[in-house]
This record gives C-alpha cells, structure tokens and sequence, in this order.
C-alpha cells in the first residue's frame, strides 16, 4: 500500500477556516473518512491528488509533493467524484473510458484492450457504442470509476461516490470499492459501507476528532452527531 | 455527433476517416453541381446504396435528414414562385442529397475518430497549434450539449414546481450560473484524470 501523509495541514478559503492542522500518515488498504457536511473531509480528500492545495503544510503520496508534483501523484492517484456527469468527458462510454489512456505513450490497440477490459469488468459492454449521458445514475458512476482504474492507479479516492444512487447501485459501487485491489480512501455518508474496513478518521470542523477501526471510530462519530 | 454514432462494422464504418471526409466533400460539391432530373436520381440511387451499404437503421437515417425538410417547407415553394417547379425540385433534391451524405459520415464514424481525424489534418501546424488541445476542445463542446440542455431543463422545472413565469433574464441567470458551476466541476475532473496543463 502506498503512504500519503498530511503534515501540519491547514487550510481557509477566504476567512473561513475548513481544515486545522491536520497530521495523519495514511498506510491501510480501506480507509473511511467521515463528518458533517461542510466538516472539511472533502478538502482532504481533494488534498489527497493535488486538487486542492493546503494554505499551510505539505501532504505526499509516497515521498511526492502533492503541490510540486501533481502530474506524477496524479497517475498514482485516481478520484472519483460525487457527481459522475462532471466527469464525464467523452460523448461514449468506450470513449470516455478511453479518454483516460491518451497521452500515456500506448499504442490504439493497447488502448482499445484495456478499455474492453474495464467495460467487462465495470458490466458496461453492452453499452460500449452508447452516449454517456444517456446512462443511468448508476452506470454513470460505474462508468467513472471504469474511467478511473483503466489506468491503474496505486490510490483510489472517492468523495460521496454513492450520495446520488439508489439503493441497489449504492450497494454495488460499495461492493466494487471495497473489493479493489488498490489502496482505497473513500468519504462517505453510508457509514455501514464502513465496517469492514481498515481505519476510520471522523473530521468535525476542520480537525480530526477519531481515528481507530471502525467499531471504536464509528460509535464515536454517532455519539457526536447524536 | 452526440450519441449520433450508429455502431456497426460496414465497409463505410471502417473506412479511414480523413478518406471519409474527402469523399464527403467531394460528394457535397458534386451535389450542388447535378443539372438535371437524371443526373438528380443517380445521385439519390447512389446514397440508397450507400446506406444500403453502411446498415444504418433507415430510422435512424431519417431522423438526421428530416429536419432539413422543415427548410425544404418554407425555401420549395419560394423558389417555385421565383424560379419555377424544375428550379425548385433540383433545389430540393441537391439540399437532401448533400444533408444525407453529411448524415452518412455523422452516423458511421465515432466521434473519437473525428478527433483523431482533426488532429492529423493539424499535424503539418503543430509548431502553432496543439492538436491534442483543440481536440479536447471540440470534444467538450460536443460533451457540453446535453449537460447544457439538462441545466435549462431543470431550472425549468425548478421554476414550474414554484409556480413562477419569470423573464428570459430569469430564465438565463440560473442557467448561466450552474453552467458556470459545472464548468469548475468538469475541470476539476479533468485535473484529476490527468490533463492538468
């Protein structure tokens, strides 16, 4: 597993205050990142691939300097987002998939098998010649997180991947996150996608509050809210 | 171009784009130069054949080549007042003959193969222009139609489901504003998918 480490993060925009330094050394396969809405846990995890940069202290991913060296944390580091219509780029789904291989330096038949490969294993084959918007909710999130690890990366962080699905492709997106090979960082409302996993950090206004397993970590989150 | 692409596997789907797009223009030109009715009708046999050809569902043909007709409605019978029937008809005939063909290469090539298409046709001005750039460009533009037109119509039922009939200002601001948002979010997305320069 790789090793990302927040050091002395802190972070405001504007006047506002969203994330106090932070220090966490991130090294289990499946962590789970929990709070309130507006609580800054999806500022960290944006920290986590370059997307957002901490007014104060440094976060890296294996050694590298989220800030200094975004294209190289990048291809480390996949992020799936809340919204998949955001993240779609390309008109169809083998496209978009596609999409992530380009500027890689790989042949289009390189390319065309590892995007094959992704829609298999994502169930999107059958809607490989389709338009992407056109997807359900559901799909589309599978398509984002084909789209995501068609390029292999060491990490993989996902900000509320499920708040917009339904019950049954929330249970799916959660099965498929948990079973990933990768090391996986995943923020999250469903707190019972939790339980199996390896670490649990609860952020409440801007500062880490718990940090354990999940069966210390998570009664003390619901003691918080409570 | 958007969701347009009718899968299948015809000599025309396979066909190297930059030659699908010589032919077109060829085809195009040739069109606006047929002079008489029989020139005409081997030009229409020659598109049958080549739908024919590509497999495309005549459904899926039609709905490309229909719009043109609502033109065709107001244009014919101007042209008929001016110029006469045979003016009018041959009119007519090129105007569908040169949509159709368009139709043909929008519904047989991916839109990725038009981009990669772009990007060799740029290729001789790269010292100037970067051909991946202006590819992503187009293809985004093309990617932002429907997101575009989802926006408009939720802010349209947004503003049923209150009850108001506001103004085109109001129409347009929060159009214009969750565009904006979604720009911000559909850029971020692209940093974290690695085209971040």
């Amino acid at each position: 597993m790789s090793t990302i480490t927040f050091d002395a993060v802190s972070h405001t925009f504007g006047e506002r205050t969203v994330l106090r330094d932070i220090a966490l050394q991130l090294t289990e396969h499946r962590i789970g990142i929990v709070g309130a809405n507006g609580s800054g846990k999806s500022t960290l995890a944006r920290m986590i691939n370059g997307l957002v940069t901490p007014t104060k202290g440094t976060v890296t991913v294996d050694g590298l300097n989220v800030s200094r060296r975004a294209k190289e944390v990048r291809r480390l580091v996949g992020f799936v987002f809340t919204n998949p219509d955001n993240q779609i780029v390309m008109p169809t789904v083998q496209e978009d998939v596609a999409f992530t291989l380009r500027r890689r330096g790989l042949d289009s038949a390189e390319i065309e098998r590892r995007t094959a490969t992704a829609l298999e294993r994502f169930g999107l084959a059958d809607h490989a010649e389709h338009p992407a918007h056109r997807l359900s909710g559901g799909q589309k999130q599978l398509l984002a997180l084909a789209a995501v690890l068609v390029a292999d990366p060491r990490v993989v962080v996902a900000d509320e991947p499920t708040t917009l699905l339904d019950a049954r492709n929330t249970a799916r997106i959660q099965a498929l996150l948990a079973g990933l090979e990768q090391q996986v960082i995943v923020v999250t409302h469903q707190l019972e996608l939790l339980a199996e996993f390896d670490r649990v950090i609860v952020i409440e206004e801007g500062r880490v509050v718990a940090d354990a397993a999940p069966s210390d970590a998570l009664p003390e989150y619901l003691a918080l809210i409570g | 171009m958007i969701g347009l692409y009718s899968p299948g596997r015809s000599l025309i789907h396979r066909a190297p784009v930059l030659m699908k797009l010589a032919l077109l223009s060829v085809g195009v030109v040739g069109a606006g130069l047929l002079s008489d009715a029989a020139q005409l009708s081997v030009g229409f046999a020659v598109l049958v054949a080549l739908f024919a050809l590509s497999g495309v569902p005549p459904v899926r043909a039609w709905q490309q080549v229909a719009p043109v007709l609502w033109l065709l409605v107001i244009a014919a019978p101007l042209q008929v007042l001016f110029a006469g029937w045979a003016v009018a008809g041959m009119m007519a005939g090129r105007l569908l003959l040169a949509v159709a063909l368009a139709a043909l290469f929008t519904l047989t090539t991916p839109v990725t193969t038009v981009l990669d298409g772009f990007q060799a046709l740029l290729k001789p001005f790269r010292r100037w222009i970067d051909a991946d750039r202006v590819g992503l460009l187009v293809a985004l533009t093309i990617r932002c139609i429907p997101l575009v037109a989802d926006i408009i119509r939720e802010v349209l039922e947004a503003r049923r489901a209150r009850g108001t009939q506001g103004s085109l200002l109001a129409l347009a601001v929060p159009v214009v504003v969750r565009s904006l948002y979604a720009a911000d979010a559909i850029g971020e997305a692209l940093a974290a998918r690695g085209i971040d320069d």
